[in-house]
């Protein structure tokens, strides 16, 4: 395996949770619905699918679980801020601080184990393909499901009725509301499946990446993925280059640490928050005039009677 | 995810033409029922707080008739149409459809019903195209025979242009004005199959000819079945096209009518409860001085969706009202922005106020040498809907009306200021300096007017002064305009009722495509001759 590939492998697996988190996030808040409890819900993600794959030794148990406690806590938050009518700011930070410590409680008992990680596809012939096989038929199935989760939100929001329905409802939730659109609804399925991206990025991150349990493992993913919607201004395609920039980022300062440029490690530790940032400078340069937030993002809807 | 419903173009197209909803399509099946009562509101009464916006008030509307409610601004129509519309829920009374009690739990069961509103305060996704905003709104029956855009894009088109209600589906709403953001309400509406269509003043933002051809479409409509309740505040409208009126006043019924056997006058009688008064012209009437000129002011268009504005000239004298005529969208938005000083000119000389070059300078340095600007949009543009009536009053009057010191802002000031404008304007309110956003239409315009006109500004420019306002209101404030004029300043209004424009103007100007004609003095112009202005080409918006 030559050098590029090997750079755009580890690129690529630094990019999936992201995106498996982000493109969820996305979802919900094209809804019109800010989730910022993403950081907590990877948490609990990635320690109830650990516990349970560990347990069970089952991956594909691992995976269900780690979604369906993840869709818990977003059934919680959607409980109070969708029919509750809760601050969503609020709400959110409060599921960040109960999911990191529910992470701890689960995953206590299982600091120190360790399992194999998720095999990459090998496909006879293929795989071996010199230059780029490796990278296109050789990753392990979260990355092709974050890859097909990025092609089929373009799809459903570009091109669906229930992407519209979705995308209204985020837009202007009265006016949704006025000509007879589910606008509780619709946000619920979307907290829910955003809770679900946000499990299965959690999944990836101790079952793939680090195939361990360490509490805080997590490392502030969530936020990145959250600022990573914003950067793509609500576009999928947007959001896997997002990611894949933030990757990339992330394995040039191990690689620029390796190499010993004479920086300090710290710069070089804060050289994929700095892209983040000089990103989204640059695209509010380039945006003049507005911003490409839905407009109901992040408001209560409680329709008179 | 839910990839299979995908709109694919191959799909079998036969299908695909009837999945389409057609204006007959839905009314079909109903055909042998074209007569007999659709829906009756039996003793709906609605209470918000201490304040009962519906009394007791009984409505029934037939298949195939096309019913006026008349009312005030603030008479309680709105609420009544969102109580039938399930936006509200009454606190008393019931509805009764087609013979059976219905309760609406949200819009949803009453749109299930068949029942589709055109609102007055556009219901409308501003970040959406105007293919979307239509596709959102479209019944879920759809859904079953898949989900093809490009159809209904054309579809749109075809509609359109067969009821004189032109757009171009993919321009997104927010570059689009008030004229053609009803023509959406009203394809929207239409493409739904309704059963009952209810249309919440659907003429104040058209030109006579899409007026007239919306009425051949609401006829056609009745004549299927449908039924139609019909608000305006254009009774010879209500007399042309009603064949019942409904008298509100004050929450209360008082009275039915049919308003084909009643003048105007007397349905005006009804409504207000006592005769409503014709704009005076002032006697004297003095023109001084050019006190407003626009010399050669060329614009490109803002955005890419926007009416560029070609060689403007035009003078405004002390004492004068010029009136601008022109259909929607031929930029009149841009013109008034370049006024009041929104998008600044490209060279100083270009907008002079009282012979200062002004094209440079933004809207408060405009306001500082005397002028005063009144946008079309009441609710975001001209007042901010969820601020106090004189918090409102700050925001534009700051300056001229010194009410902030050393930055800090005299409110007891700003509240008398504010009282003294509700109380000249007649303006109704409940509570004590309540939020913008909780006046009516009509009520919420004699504020944004009567602020600005207390300033007693030397020169005033005013896009659409009486949109969606009673025949009362509307006579004060064009009275209000009149009277600013006499008192020497200039006053440009921007509007699409010829009506209004022939009854204040001392001379009218056409805009058409961003072009603006020679000022005609009104007494020797007449309407037929504005109106082929207007029209110079009708096809402009499907370009």
């Amino acid at each position: 395996m030559d050098m590029t590939q090997a750079v755009l492998l580890t690129i690529i697996t630094a990019a999936t949770p992201l995106l498996l988190a982000a493109i969820g996030e996305l979802i919900v808040e094209r809804a019109g619905v800010l989730n910022l409890g993403l950081e907590g819900m990877m948490a609990t993600g990635a320690a109830c699918g650990f516990a349970a794959a560990t347990v069970s030794g089952s991956t594909g148990l691992g995976v269900i679980v780690a979604m369906l406690s993840a869709m818990l806590l977003a059934s919680l938050f959607a409980f109070v801020t969708l029919t509750l009518g809760a601050n969503q700011v609020a709400s959110g930070l409060a599921l960040t601080i109960v999911g990191l410590g529910l992470s701890g409680l689960i995953g206590a008992g299982f600091v120190g184990t360790s399992r194999t990680a998720v095999p990459g596809l090998s496909m006879e012939g293929l795989s071996d393909l010199p230059g780029f096989g490796k990278v296109i038929f050789g990753q392990d199935p979260f990355v092709y499901a974050a890859w097909a989760l990025t092609l089929l939100s373009i799809v459903f929001l570009r091109w669906t009725r229930a992407g519209l329905v979705l995308r209204s409802v985020g837009e202007n939730q009265a006016s949704a509301h006025a000509i007879g659109l589910p606008v509780l609804k619709i946000r619920y399925w979307a907290v829910l499946f955003g809770g679900a991206c946000a499990g299965l990025a959690g999944a990836y991150l101790s079952l793939v990446y680090t195939p361990f349990w360490s509490p805080g493992m997590t490392a502030g993913r969530g936020w990145i993925a959250l600022a990573l919607v914003v950067f793509a201004s609500w576009f999928p395609f947007r959001l896997l280059l997002g990611a894949l920039l933030f990757g990339g980022a992330t394995v040039l300062q191990l690689h620029a640490q390796a190499a010993s440029l004479g920086l300090p490690s710290q710069l070089l530790s804060a050289l994929p928050y700095l892209a983040t940032l000089l990103a989204l400078v640059l695209m509010s340069l380039g945006r003049r005039g507005g911003s490409a937030a839905p407009g109901s993002l992040g408001q209560s809807f409680v329709p008179d009677r | 995810m839910e990839a299979d419903e995908t709109s694919t173009v191959a799909a079998d197209s036969a299908k695909q033409s009837q999945m389409l909803p057609t204006i007959e399509a839905g009314l079909a099946d109903d055909s042998a029922r074209t007569s007999g009562l659709l829906v009756q509101m039996t003793g709906i009464t609605k209470r918000f707080g201490a304040f009962t916006a519906n009394d007791s008030i009984n409505l029934g509307v037939e298949r195939g008739q096309i019913h006026a409610l008349l009312g005030e601004n603030g008479a309680g129509k709105s609420t009544l149409m969102k109580i039938l519309n399930g936006l509200l829920r009454p606190d008393e009374g019931e509805i009764v459809w087609d013979g059976e009690t219905v309760q609406f739990e949200s819009p949803q069961d009453a749109a299930k019903l068949g029942i589709s509103m055109v609102f007055q305060h556009f219901s409308l996704f501003e970040n959406l195209s105007v293919l979307e905003n239509i596709a959102a709104a479209l019944p879920g029956s759809i859904r079953k025979n898949g989900f093809n855009l490009r159809r209904l894009s054309k579809r749109i088109e075809e509609v359109g242009e067969a009821y004189g209600l032109a757009l171009s589906p993919a321009r997104p709403v927010n570059s689009l004005s008030a004229g053609e953001r009803q023509r959406i309400e009203i394809i929207r509406a239409l493409l739904r199959d309704p059963k009952l269509l209810v249309l919440d003043e659907p003429t104040s933002v058209l030109t006579p000819q899409e007026a007239d051809a919306l009425f051949v479409t609401l006829e056609q409509l009745a004549q299927k079945g449908c039924g139609l309740l019909y608000i305006s505040h254009k009774l010879d409208e209500v007399r042309r096209l009603c064949s019942k009126a409904t008298i509100l006043r004050g929450g209360k019924l008082v009275g039915e009518c049919d308003p084909r056997s009643e003048d105007v006058r007397s349905l005006a009688a009804m409504m207000v409860g006592t005769h409503v008064p014709e704009v005076r012209s002032q006697a004297l009437h003095k023109i001084g001085d050019v006190r407003l000129e626009v010399e050669a002011l060329t614009l490109p268009a803002p955005d890419m969706h926007a009416k560029s504005l070609n060689h403007i000239m035009l003078t405004v004298h002390g004492g004068e009202v010029l009136g601008i005529a022109g259909i929607a969208g031929n930029g009149q938005s841009e013109l008034f922005a370049a006024l009041s000083g929104e998008i600044l000119a490209p060279q100083a000389r270009t907008i002079l106020i009282d012979t200062m070059p002004v094209g440079h300078i933004d809207i408060e340095s405009r306001r500082a040498l005397g002028a005063a600007f009144i946008p079309e949009q009441r609710l975001g543009h001209g007042a901010v809907p969820n601020m106090a009536l004189s918090d409102n009053l700050v925001l534009s009057r700051h300056g001229t009306d010194r009410l902030d010191r050393y930055g800090m802002v005299n409110f007891r000031r700003a509240r008398r200021l504010s009282d003294e404008v509700v109380s000249k304007f007649d303006v109704r309110i409940s509570g004590k300096n309540p939020l913008a956003s909780s006046l009516s239409g009509g009520n919420l315009q004699k504020f944004v007017v009567g602020r600005e006109i207390l300033a007693r500004p030397g020169v005033l420019v005013v896009d659409q002064p009486t949109w969606g306002v009673d025949a009362g209101a509307a006579v004060a404030i064009r009275q209000a305009l009149i009277n600013l004029a006499a008192q020497g300043a200039a006053v440009l209004v921007i509007s699409q009722d010829l009506d209004e424009l022939f009854s204040i103007s001392d001379r009218i100007a056409v805009l058409h495509e961003g072009s603006l004609s020679a000022a005609l003095p009104t007494g020797q112009v007449t309407r037929e001759t504005i109106g082929l202005m207007m029209a110079g080409s009708e096809v402009d918006d499907a370009a």
